[in-house]
């Protein structure tokens, strides 16, 4: 790269002002990454944090995809899924979003209602066994920190959840959310008082019912049997993010615009380089004239691209990292690999495949151009 | 290594029709002499020098350098690549040097490209440039120096590779008399010393008194070549 680091100094304001450009797209790219991968979480961790592999939703019609909203499940329901071959546990998971008060305070909350003794809920290890934090026991509710917070509730406080008064047994260290409202966990059977569907009585029977069934199981479980004899849907823990519906709509549009900055950020470079190699093609006759063969002028341009990209997004990438660090909690965003490197990459990648079909004209310049006086 | 043009004819397409530039040239350059090739605008001189160079395929003929053939109709824009990069030297009718090398990198250019190390012909680059009287200006780019010391990096950076064949096109035009029969003299002793084989085109013929051999072209076709006195000014 002679020539090509040379020029980069030497038209340096020109390469400068393409930089900061690749600068800020790769920095709207990871931040929002990030951005959407703290939105996933607050809408949705209380779906994936559960230790469960497959959730079983019964929707109204057969063929509906499944959606908490619209999911209810039977107590025979669940009994049968435990007894399916490969599945380890079956455990009911009322969910529903609802009003809390305290004294003086009000929020949105989505309260999980899980039978006694499961490890559905964090700090409970499922053996029954008094005492844990993790323990739901009728009549109390254990809190997240973040419902907590918003309700200003301690260890023995009353919470009011949907007009059922509960005491607060203890608050968990997790950081679960369900469609942005924090989590609380309640029994069974005071999750189906709450009535936030109304469906013990809608049920009209005594039978307990809940939203979803979580569901571990082994290799060998046939889940789409078992779905068949028992009028169920059953998918993964991460695709069951889908059933939540604030995060569809999220994060459709959330990706959607990522991927077109990835587009916008090749045909961006694309453009830069072709007007880049456009004004040198001068020089390109010359160098060629002076013996430099195609296959190496292409390599130097592509080197010099490469050059600008990978200092460019490395750039965007560390300001995205650091704003995510430095903005307040109140701001969702999730830091990772996957929201950093992944998008840095795929931008470095588009971003040669822009500058390699600009650069490709170098191989139709003519060094005959040379000899003409300019 | 003499050069030898045979049978040189080079035809471009001209829309429906062709346009002969250059028909049936023979022409030979001994190794160590300059020939001038002389000539109206139009001529063919420069599409001669182009077939010398590789820079386009002959139509017809073929270009030799010693005793091998180099260009042929058939070669290889690739071969033809290589063979300038590693045999021929050429200087431009302007400099045509890089906007962002300084003059001495221009010369270490053509190390890098032939895959050695730029540092390498440091020293012989300094040595040409202070052979072409440029040595003082070694580190600046081609923005910072005049039309002249311009020409004169050129003419170094086509001669730090050894080349074996020289090829000039109109070297003096942008110059006046006096610094465009000096900037020939410059070439013809250079190539007499590095005893490369020297064609270097003109359409000014006061400054050639330097020159080994002159020939004139008209209409695509070589005049007779003409006795030196006959081009020199009375
Ligand atoms: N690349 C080209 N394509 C088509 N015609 C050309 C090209 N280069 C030169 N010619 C034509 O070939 C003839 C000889 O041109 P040239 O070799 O440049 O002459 P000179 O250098 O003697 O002035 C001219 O008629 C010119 O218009
Ligand atoms: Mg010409």
């Amino acid at each position: 790269m002679f020539v090509a680091l040379r020029d980069l100094q030497h038209a340096r304001g020109r390469f400068v002002l393409m930089s900061v450009v690749i600068v800020l797209i790769t920095f709207l790219v990871t931040f929002l990454a990030s951005l959407t991968a703290g939105l996933a979480r607050e809408s949705t961790s209380a779906v994936t944090d559960l230790p469960a592999d497959h959730i079983a939703f019964s929707m109204p019609a057969e063929d509906d995809a499944p959606e908490f909203t619209a999911s209810r499940v039977e107590a025979d329901q669940w009994d049968a899924w435990a007894d399916v071959e490969g599945v380890e546990s079956a455990d009911p998971l009322g969910v529903a979003t609802t009003r809390a008060e305290t004294d003086g305070t009000t929020a949105s909350v989505t309260a999980l209602g899980v039978d006694e003794g499961t490890n559905l809920v964090p700090g409970s290890d499922g053996e029954g066994d008094d005492g844990e934090a993790g323990d739901v026991e009728p009549g109390t509710v254990v809190l997240t920190p973040e419902a907590a917070g918003a309700l200003d509730a301690q260890t023995g406080d009353i919470v009011t959840l949907g007009g059922t008064a509960l005491t607060v047994a203890a608050t968990v260290e997790a950081d679960q959310s369900f469609s942005h409202t924090p989590v609380v966990w309640t029994s069974l059977d005071d999750w189906q008082d709450i009535g936030a569907r109304g469906s013990a009585t809608a049920g009209g029977g005594a039978d307990p019912v809940a939203t979803v069934v979580a569901l571990t199981t082994t290799d060998d479980a046939d889940l789409a049997a078992a779905d068949d004899a028992l009028g169920t849907t059953t998918v993964t823990t991460s695709d069951a993010r889908s059933a939540v519906s604030s995060f569809a709509g999220e994060n459709t549009s959330l990706t959607t615009m990522q991927a077109f900055l990835l587009v916008i950020s090749a045909l961006v470079v694309g453009a830069f380089f072709t007007v880049w190699t456009i004004s040198r093609s001068g020089d390109i006759a010359v160098l060629k004239a002076l013996g430099g063969s195609t296959g190496y002028l292409l390599r130097d341009a592509l080197g010099q691209a490469a050059v600008l990209l990978v200092g460019g997004v490395a750039v965007g990438t560390g300001l995205s990292v650091a704003a995510a660090t430095l903005l307040p909690d109140a701001v969702p965003v999730v830091v990772t690999t996957a929201t950093t490197l992944v998008p840095a990459a795929g931008l470095i990648l588009l971003g040669l495949v822009g500058a390699g079909v600009s650069v490709a004209r170098i191989t139709r310049i003519d060094p005959h151009a040379a000899l003409a006086a300019r | 290594m003499d050069l030898h043009l045979e049978h040189i004819t080079l035809v471009y397409p001209d829309g429906d029709s062709t346009l002969t530039a250059v028909d049936d040239v023979d022409l030979t350059v001994p190794a160590g002499t300059t020939t001038a090739l002389l000539g109206p605008s139009g001529a063919g001189k420069s599409s001669l020098l182009a077939v010398a160079a590789g820079l386009t395929q002959p139509s017809r003929g073929t270009v030799t350098i010693g005793a091998d053939v180099v260009f042929t109709p058939d070669t290889s824009v690739a071969d033809s690549t290589r063979v300038r990069l590693e045999r021929i030297g050429m200087v431009f009718q302007s400099p045509q040097l890089l906007g962002s090398l300084t003059a001495l990198e221009q010369l270490e250019l053509h190390a890098h490209l032939r895959g050695k190390r730029p540092a390498s012909v440091r020293e012989r680059g300094m040595e040409l440039l202070d052979a072409v009287g440029v040595a003082d200006h070694a580190h600046k780019r081609p923005a910072q120096l005049s039309g002249g010391q311009r020409q004169r990096v050129a003419i170094a950076r086509a001669l730090v590779g050894r080349p074996e064949v020289l090829l000039v096109d109109e070297p003096t035009s942008a110059l006046d008399h006096e610094r465009g029969t000096q900037v020939v003299e410059l070439i013809t002793g250079l190539a007499r010393e590095m005893a490369a084989a020297t064609l270097l085109v003109s359409h000014d013929a006061s400054t050639l008194a330097t020159v080994d051999a002159t020939v004139r072209m008209l209409d695509a076709r070589l005049e007779e070549s003409a006795p030196l006195a006959a081009v020199r000014p009375a």
